[in-house]
């Protein structure tokens, strides 16, 4: 079947429905989820979203620009780091008047907490910077904006798996898709795609990312041609329930809550005097790693504690109790009374399709679009987060350059002529089903992912040397061929998800990869990245953006410069 | 330890009748009941459908039938359970089955469209925000918890005899803006639930409240609709 649209956006979360919001009216536009909209893991954020509108102490755009570039450890763009710092109070009064239920000052305006590596005055303290709907933030923005596009009366796809992009020569004209509940293949015509497909923690044994959350995106982009970017920058979230990685967040260092080891010492003091518990997640997700290598994990084991005991019954109720939520139900601990164990847990993914700040998908170092394919959220690298993101910073990512990009397919769309259907696409995805259907082999998904989880987080985590690094990318490519060995047992055309977590699977590999070459290659520790064999930044070598491409079906690197406007790279202490 | 686990299971293009299936998971204490399910289908029968993604009760998708209780699969854990380690998986109830224990919740969203789920203003936006009183917004967060999973309407007794009962979960998004005082619309709202299918379709028997995974009082804010409709006041 074939469906024709001026614009099609692939991904409910955030970045697809602000995207949607903006064509709503101007275009014919499909919105297409793999997840029902609402199930997408935008929902799942908790703790806030930043920008300097300054309602509880005074704050200042370029601030939070300045905390931005330092959080990034100068890697992120500064010229996309001004437009989105800039863009933040715009963007969270138009959410409020979308609807979206921020909790509320006295004075009945929008209510700020701190956040980590949010600052006031160019590093000197704390500030209030994180808008929030108590720890639901996600949620509530989720749900409006979902809301808001069923008033526009927007076409949903929901349960629609997208399989590949239509790139002919060198644009994009749409996408294929493969209908769960029919098990139908839809070819979606139109003159823009925009992938909005959000992270890939699942790469990594311990996660606060969703079962969906398998970079479908960004593994499409990439094998259609595009490049990755930063894709070694990984985030780990430095306080995951321990084992399980369900994320307690931020908000309760933002709160008052502190880390302590075995001692029952607040470590972060040591390791960051001015700002201690509120330093940026690379740094604490390092101490903690630091304080259990050094044995002062909590009885000797590899979690320490988050101590929110003092914080009081009332803002546990009112503020953190979704995860006070978590703690009690997964953790079996109340809060109130006892600190969480925890851990590091993979989080989110700095990297990712190389856009700009139109959102257009970019090629090549010299940042050549790719005519009709856009990227926008967790899928897309702007770059505002560079080597490390802060806390905050995604959700408003996700919006400003959603809307960004909205705007700017709408104006694309009105200068190009729909583009010639063509069946062969679709023809192709179905052959592909065909024969992976009729896989024959020994490999059974549920091994090779272990495998591939357990590769990841061991050697290509928190910490890095050439060694792992290099045992890792071996293991990867000969999952590869295992996963090319996978037996599909379910036939039907009904809810098969035995033949898409296989699909997903051959994606996870294929941007595992990615990450590891990136790793490698980046001989310097910087954000995120931390190599142990080489622990200093290195900015004569390294200050550039790292692009990872598919060049006769195999990877190759370049790169890309980074752009610096205000903030001249300087060591980075808090 | 050793769990079993008979799971509903229905193919529309190879079964007459649902059937049940036996599985042995091996499982610690603290495993949610969705990593079972995760197992069996990872390990065991790849052919095991069902529906999941956040993994840690916020996006809704999983909610079924634990033995006989209507829960979330991924907040319920091995240890919540004194059944001896066995266990019976079922679809929820009132909606049609797609297959195994993927139901059709198409009905369920139609009516949350039905309530007009959005905020409606009038005039010209602010320049900042509008203000909002805190109290206000607490009163309505509550329903803010809401994750669309569907456990209540799939639970309430009234849903189950009456089909065109909006049912628990779309009338708490109905109350979120009813009571919103940032909205406009709310005599209007009021007055689309004045009747037998709406507001007055609930004999406050509290079954949604008790199964909610949220724990949101259900019931109780419900039942500010129909106080605001008899007190024929708009805002709380
Ligand atoms: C637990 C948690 C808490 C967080 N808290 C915060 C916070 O407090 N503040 C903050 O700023 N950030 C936070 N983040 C990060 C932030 O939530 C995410 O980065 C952001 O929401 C991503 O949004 P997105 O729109 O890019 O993608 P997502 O919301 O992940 O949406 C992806 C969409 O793509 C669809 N999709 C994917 N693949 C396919 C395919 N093949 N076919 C069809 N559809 C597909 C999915 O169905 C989904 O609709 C948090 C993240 C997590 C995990
Ligand atoms: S999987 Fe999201 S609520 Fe259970």
């Amino acid at each position: 079947m074939d469906r024709h649209y001026d614009a099609v956006i692939v991904g409910a979360g955030l970045a697809g429905l602000r995207a949607a919001i903006e064509l709503a009216g101007r275009a014919r536009v499909a919105v297409i989820s793999k997840v029902f909209a609402t199930r997408s893991h935008s929902g799942a954020a908790q703790g806030g979203i930043g920008a300097a509108i300054g309602n509880e102490e005074e704050d200042r755009w370029e601030w939070h620009m300045f905390d931005t570039v330092k959080g990034s450890d100068y890697l992120g763009d500064q010229d996309a780091i001004e437009v989105m710092a800039k863009d933040a109070p715009r963007t969270i009064y138009e959410l409020e008047h979308l609807g979206v239920p921020f909790n509320r000052t006295r004075d009945g305006r929008i209510a700020q907490r701190a956040f980590g590596g949010h600052t006031r005055d160019f590093g000197k303290a704390p500030v209030k910077r994180a808008c929030y709907a108590a720890d639901r933030t996600g949620r509530v923005i989720l749900d409006t904006l979902w809301e808001q596009s069923l008033r526009k009366g927007i076409d949903f796809f929901d349960e629609y798996h997208v399989l590949s992009l239509m790139i002919n020569g060198s644009s994009c004209s749409g996408v294929v898709a493969y209908e769960l509940a029919t098990g139908a293949i839809v070819g979606f015509h139109s003159k823009a795609v925009l992938l909005a497909t959000g992270g890939a923690g699942r790469i990594f044994k311990v996660t606060s990312n969703a079962l969906a959350s398998t970079g479908d995106g960004m593994a499409m982009a990439y094998r259609a041609g595009a490049p990755l970017e930063d894709m070694e920058f990984v985030q780990f979230h430095p306080t995951g329930i321990y084992k399980l990685g369900i994320l307690i967040s931020e908000a309760a260092r933002g709160e008052g809550g502190v880390l302590r080891n075995a001692k029952g010492e607040r470590f972060m003091e040591h390791y960051a005097p001015v700002i201690k518990d509120l330093a940026p997640r690379d740094m604490v997700s390092r101490c903690i790693l630091e304080e259990i290598r050094a044995g002062r994990g909590i009885d000797g084991k590899d979690f320490v504690h988050l101590d929110l005991t003092h914080l009081g019954q009332d803002v546990i109720g009112h503020k953190l109790a979704e995860i006070a939520g978590f703690a009690k139900t997964y953790a079996g601990v109340d809060p109130a009374r006892e600190p969480i164990p925890v851990h590091p847990t993979c989080h989110y993914m700095m990297g990712g399709i190389a856009a700009n700040a139109d959102g257009e998908v970019v090629v090549d170092a010299g940042a050549t679009p790719l005519p009709g394919l856009f990227a926008a959220g967790e899928c897309a690298c702007v770059s505002v987060h560079g080597a490390n993101r802060l806390g905050c910073n995604s959700l408003l990512d996700t919006l400003v350059f959603g809307r960004r990009t909205g705007g700017a397919i709408r104006d694309f769309i009105q200068t190009v002529k729909a583009p010639k259907p063509s069946d062969a696409f679709r023809k192709k995805a179905e052959s592909r089903m065909a024969e992976l259907l009729a896989i024959e082999g020994p490999e059974q998904i549920g091994a090779v992912m272990t495998e591939l989880q357990h590769t990841m987080m061991e050697h290509v985590s928190v910490f890095r040397h050439a060694k792992g690094l290099q045992a890792a990318l071996a293991n990867i490519r000969e999952l590869k061929e295992r996963c090319a060995r996978i037996a599909i047992l379910d036939k039907g055309k009904c809810f098969n998800r035995n033949l898409l977590d296989s699909i997903e699977l051959g994606q996870m590999l294929d941007l595992a990869e990615v990450i590891t070459l990136g790793a490698l290659y980046r001989g310097e520790s910087r954000g995120a990245h931390w190599r142990e064999d080489f622990p200093k930044r290195d900015d004569e070598k390294f200050l550039h953006h790292t692009m990872v491409h598919l060049s006769g079906g195999a990877p190759q690197i370049f790169s890309r410069p980074v752009a610096i406007t205000r903030f001249e790279p300087r060591e980075r202490t808090y | 330890m050793q769990c079993t686990f008979a799971v509903f299971r229905f193919d529309p293009a190879a079964d007459r009748q649902s059937r049940y299936q036996h599985y042995v998971v091996s499982a610690e204490p603290a495993d949610k009941i969705l990593d079972c399910l995760n197992r069996i289908r990872w390990e065991q029968d790849p052919t095991l459908a069902y529906r999941a993604s956040c993994a840690h009760g916020i996006c809704g998708s999983d909610a079924m039938v634990i033995n006989g209780h209507v829960a979330l699969a991924c907040q319920k854990l091995v240890r919540d359970f004194k059944t001896a380690n066995n266990f019976v998986i079922e679809p929820l109830p009132v909606f049609q089955v797609l297959r195994d224990l993927i139901v059709d919740l198409r009905p369920f969203f139609e009516k949350h469209r039905a309530v007009r789920p959005y905020l409606v203003t009038a005039g010209e936006n602010p320049e900042k925000e509008r203000l909002q009183n805190s109290e206000n917004q607490q009163f309505v967060e509550p329903a803010l918890r809401c994750i669309l999973c569907a456990a209540c309407t799939a639970t309430c007794p009234i849903t189950r005899v009456n089909p065109a009962y909006l049912g628990p979960a779309a009338l708490l998004r109905a109350f979120r803006y009813v009571c919103d005082s940032r909205d406009t619309l709310t005599l209007e709202r009021l007055q689309a639930l004045d009747n037998d299918d709406g507001i007055w379709g609930c004999k406050t028997m509290w079954w949604c409240t008790e199964v909610c995974p949220k724990g949101i009082p259900v019931t109780k804010c419900l039942g500010q609709i129909k106080r605001l409709l008899k007190k024929g006041d708009a805002h709380a």
